[in-house]
């Protein structure tokens, strides 16, 4: 069928199955705009920056597991966009991001919203086009969902001159895609695997070191019944929250820089790491030559790269988790769940030692109450999404997990700003849940004009802003590091953010005490408009534990223990 | 670490397509891995072209460079070489008042040649392993070699 190529685009989402996208016109892009106005099989959500179009379509593949798909225009569009697809590119988070592009005949000359926009987005997506004629539209679109969702997910950038969008020529998706340089390996080496599974069987203290890989792979109850048939306790990611839940007798807790002591412990400790879908990062690891340095490794990951990176890998298995543990669940026979008894004991000891936390004070609110506490209230009923951030950690640390999918949360690129527009995209991916963001008072400035993508669109986000009147995180490192010079992160200077909210349309609530905490997350669940509940806390809390930057991970800063009264 | 760095000499083959060569040299500049030399020419007959990268690193370093080049869409396939005949080429312009029976002799023992004579200056190819280029590049310094254009290397595993 002879079409334009705006109507391709249009086309080829259908095809897809796509049902929201997010984005932001503009002169580039004006002939997709015009389709999207014609059509009605897809939402179209307009965010208030291009930035936070990428965020939102973040949160929505995070939530469904499908491609998210945002849409903006040339020049400042694409450069205020680059900052999502990195932060997709760190996270493994399929995308298709569609940009339009000044025409062919003026690309080179410095046009008006002209940018290399592939040559910026090179080192940030998994890949990128740059679609010269729109007979090569079809395939180029067909090839990005692909390869956004398959083998390490990512996000993948099209970009598309005005000129080929006005292009007609025909239009045909019924084809087969034949990518003959890349074939992702998804199914594991069968012996690899049992070796891998022998391993298990002969260490004595192994321990689960689990990723998000297993989120990206909807392999998160295949993973639960490994550890549960194995009887091997499991560290989680921050990236992997949810994988277990919170109360599984099995889950040690979040291991990493402000992982809990238990987890960091049970990591030095252990004699075979049984690596699933993680990447070794250098906020897990801490000093890499002190990491599970009398340990095995088996690392399964999707991703050829990820293996024997950072960490050697005594047993590397190419594969998608889920097939993987599958295979492994098959042999969990030769795994004798009882031997693991004294290593679970010892493991316990280090959590009744020093226990994940915090002290309550009568004067101000302590922010991690206000994160467990939103736990018991809505536990399983709210997806998570934070930004980044004091308050980011002590959500990974605190709220009561249930699920896969339920935690959002920019991770690899720790992108301020990311919580507010990714809960957006959370909420049309799962309207059936409240949508939380956690924030604190400086990144929820980094993307609050949201609150009138959030109004327009009936998207009742909750963000609930951890006032603690500091860049808190920063602030921390130099309370610690830097002689107390807090260096520009007092932040006591501030919009009023009830009447901020206000003035877009939204609900705003300030809170001293648990009580009106209480009726202030009550009140906004129940009128289900978007919400900023503003929490005065402690300004001086410190996320402990604290692995310090390139320190090992048995050598935490902890909690200082109280007197008892 | 005390890890060694070591030369080595991997050969990429890639989809030849638009902006394929600054998919592999953003990634090592990106990456910061090293590259000595790098030729690239499309292969006979086929839509693929064929790039020799000149490098040095650990052998971390190395295996990452081959697994992060192969996870790039339109590479088809990466080879480290451990057994290979490897060659590359340089010219080089020499002023007519040298002795130009020692540059020709010279450039006989390394497979090589006066290749033009121009009214100044005369141009010498040569074509030989990179270690031995380098040896001829040593022992023609004293011939006043006025400009020297070395081709980088290329390689086929044996």
């Amino acid at each position: 069928m002879q079409m334009s190529g705006a109507q391709m685009v249009i086309e080829a989402l259908i095809a897809e199955g796509v049902d929201t996208i997010f984005g932001y016109p503009g002169g580039a892009i004006m002939n997709v705009y015009d389709e999207i106005y014609k059509q009605n099989k897809f939402k179209h959500i307009l965010n208030r920056h291009e930035q936070a179009s990428v965020h939102a379509a973040e949160g929505y593949a995070k939530a469904s597991g499908k491609v998210g798909v945002a849409l903006i225009t040339s020049g400042p569009g694409f450069t205020n966009a680059v900052t999502g697809l990195a932060d997709a590119y760190m996270d493994s988070i399929p995308l298709v991001v569609i940009s339009g592009q000044v025409p062919m005949s003026l690309i080179g000359t410095d046009a008006f919203q002209e940018i290399d926009a592939v040559g910026i987005s090179r080192s940030c997506t998994k890949h990128n086009y740059l679609v010269t004629d729109a007979k090569d539209l079809p395939r180029v679109l067909k090839e990005a969902f692909y390869i956004a969702a398959s083998g390490r997910p990512g996000p993948v950038h099209v970009d598309i001159p005005k000129d080929v969008t006005a292009q007609i020529e025909e239009f045909n998706y019924d084809i087969e895609i034949n990518l003959e340089t890349y074939k992702p390996n998804v199914k594991g080496n069968t012996r690899q695997i049992k070796k891998a599974v022998e391993a298990i069987a002969k260490a004595r203290r192994p321990l689960f070191y689990l990723g998000g890989g297993i989120i990206n792979s909807n392999a998160a109850y295949e993973v639960r019944e490994l550890v549960h048939k194995t009887g091997i306790p499991a560290v989680e990611t921050f990236m992997a929250r949810g994988t277990l839940a919170h109360d599984d007798k099995l889950l040690i807790s979040m291991l990493g820089m402000h992982g809990s002591y238990a987890a960091n412990m049970a990591m030095s400790e252990t004699d075979l790491v049984i690596g699933l879908g993680a990447r070794f990062d250098d906020r897990v690891t801490g000093k890499l030559s002190e990491f599970a340095k009398n340990a095995g490794v088996i690392h399964v990951d999707i991703d050829p790269a990820s293996i024997s990176k950072l960490v050697n890998a005594d047993f590397p298995i190419v594969g998608d988790i889920k097939n993987v543990v599958l295979e492994m669940l098959g042999l969990s026979e030769l795994i004798d769940s009882n031997k693991y008894k004294s290593w679970r004991d010892t493991i316990n000891n280090f959590d009744a030692l020093h226990p994940l936390t915090f002290h309550e004070d009568s004067q101000r609110l302590k922010p991690q109450w206000v994160i467990q506490r939103v736990g018991e209230l809505l536990g399983d009923s709210a997806n998570i999404s934070t930004d980044v951030g004091q308050h980011q950690m002590w959500a990974a640390q605190f709220y009561p997990f249930t699920r896969p999918r339920q935690w959002i949360s920019s991770g690899g690129l720790g992108t301020m700003g990311f919580g507010f527009p990714a809960a957006l995209g959370v909420k049309a991916a799962s309207p059936e849940k409240i949508s939380i963001n956690f924030t604190g008072d400086g990144s929820i400035l980094m993307n609050c004009q949201e609150l009138m993508t959030a109004v327009e669109q009936k998207l009742p986000v909750i963000n609930i802003i951890l006032n603690n009147n500091f860049l808190g995180m920063v602030r921390q490192w130099q309370t610690l590091f830097y002689d107390k010079r807090h260096s520009q992160t007092d932040l006591s200077v501030q919009p009023d953010f009830v009447k901020l909210s206000e003035a877009f349309g939204g609900l705003g609530y300030r809170v001293h005490t648990k009580e009106e905490f209480d009726a202030a997350l009550k009140d906004a669940v129940e009128k289900n408009v978007v919400a900023f509940i503003e929490v005065i806390v402690e300004r001086f809390e410190n996320v402990m534990p604290m692995v310090p930057s390139g320190g090992s991970l048995f050598n935490m800063m902890l909690l200082e223990k109280k007197e008892k009264k | 670490m005390t890890e060694t760095s070591e030369r080595r000499v991997i050969s990429v083959i890639v989809v030849n397509e638009a902006s394929v060569l600054s998919r592999i040299t953003d990634l090592f500049s990106g990456r910061g891995y090293n590259i000595t030399s790098l030729t690239v020419a499309p292969i006979p007959e086929s839509r693929y072209s064929r790039l020799t990268i000149v490098t040095s690193g650990s052998v971390r370093v190395i295996e990452q460079i081959t697994k992060q080049l192969h996870k790039l869409i339109p590479v088809l396939r990466v080879y480290e070489h451990a057994d290979l005949v490897e060659k590359e080429m340089a010219l080089i312009k020499f002023p007519l008042s040298e002795n130009l029976s020692d540059i020709s002799t010279l450039c006989a023992a390394y497979n090589g040649k006066i290749v033009n004579v121009g009214e100044n200056v005369i141009i010498a190819m040569v074509a030989d392993e990179p270690q031995r280029i380098e040896n001829f590049l040593r022992v023609i310094k004293k011939y006043n070699p006025k400009e020297i254009v070395r081709s980088g290397a290329v390689a086929l595993e044996r």
